[in-house]
């Protein structure tokens, strides 16, 4: 069995806010019919976490379920649990028209912290982070490419890209972060 | 700048985070159709100046499919609806109809 490794293995950089690869992150797609009771009832015994509602993401005990479309979640879960958490969603929604993917190697999840970190997404994002409140994840682009991203803390943003451009969305990070180069110095 | 609104997750989208898909509303001419009807659903089009009807897809968000109905010379949108619409919704032309009183309706 060969060790996982994330994308960029725990990558850093720090400017104006700080950004860093999150490392390994176990990361299941879910889809199928959001109004199933059934469906509803495998998320809460994998995460822990009721059924969130449009554009919600639900944290419970460092993991979450986060809502992608109107077909589509995205469960997060620690990296070991994610091909036995994806094996037991199958299982529960045998017979309904679901599938449960373990995606956790084919995406990269960066973490952006600081005073200023909404400034670095808002060069690269077009989204409007005043009326982004916590709770809500955000399917948008970054740059070129396609992004999640959602308030982890307070002063955090969280952001799943995939693993093929994550290179590309590290250095987007990064430049975005430099110092001197904050949107509204004050 | 164009500013849709995603009827399948609300989130109101510029138009970087969606792609384009023509006209909405095409009546398709498949296999045993006339050759006049099949060219004409492959390539006659409005392409009006003023009130259109367009299907987009929220391509960097939800990924679903959306229809939406903006006027062409000034981009004012007068509102998007569910791609699973054989035509324009009662509100939907009641909005238009609300900005655009000499509009001769959705034919």
């Amino acid at each position: 069995m060969s060790e996982p490794i994330s994308a960029l293995a725990g990558k850093n950089a720090e400017g104006f806010a700080r950004v860093s690869e999150a490392g390994l992150q176990g990361m299941i797609t879910l889809r199928g019919n959001l109004a199933s009771a059934a469906l509803a009832a495998a998320v809460k015994a994998a995460t822990g976490c009721a059924l969130p509602g449009n554009r919600g993401i639900h944290t419970k005990a460092g993991k979450a379920a986060a809502w992608m479309s109107p077909d589509e979640l995205l469960l997060l879960v620690p990296y070991g649990e994610a091909e036995a958490t994806a094996a037991a969603l199958e299982a529960a929604l045998a017979g309904e028209h679901a599938l449960a993917a373990n995606v956790s190697d084919a995406r990269a999840l960066f973490r952006v912290s600081g005073a200023k970190a909404d400034q670095v997404a808002m060069k690269l994002c077009p989204v409007d982070f005043a009326r982004l409140p916590q709770g809500e994840i955000r399917r948008t682009r970054a740059a070129q490419v396609a992004a999640a991203l959602w308030r982890s803390a307070p002063d955090e943003i969280s952001l799943v890209c995939f693993r093929s451009v994550a290179g590309y969305v590290f250095d987007l990070l990064a430049i975005s972060a430099r110092t001197g180069s904050e949107l509204a110095p004050a | 700048m164009l500013t849709l609104t995603c009827p399948c997750c609300g989130v109101a989208a510029e138009e970087t985070e969606l792609a384009p898909g023509g006209e909405a509303h095409l009546k398709r001419f498949g296999p045993g159709a006339s050759d006049e009807d099949f060219e004409g659903y492959l390539f006659a089009r409005k392409n009006p100046k003023g009130v259109h009807f367009e299907r987009w897809r929220h391509a960097m968000g939800c990924g679903k499919w959306f229809l939406a109905a903006r006027c062409t010379a000034t981009l004012e949108v007068f509102g998007t609806y569910k791609a699973q619409s054989p035509e324009p919704p009662p509100e939907i032309i009641a909005a238009i109809k609300a900005r655009r009183p000499d509009w001769k309706g959705y034919s």
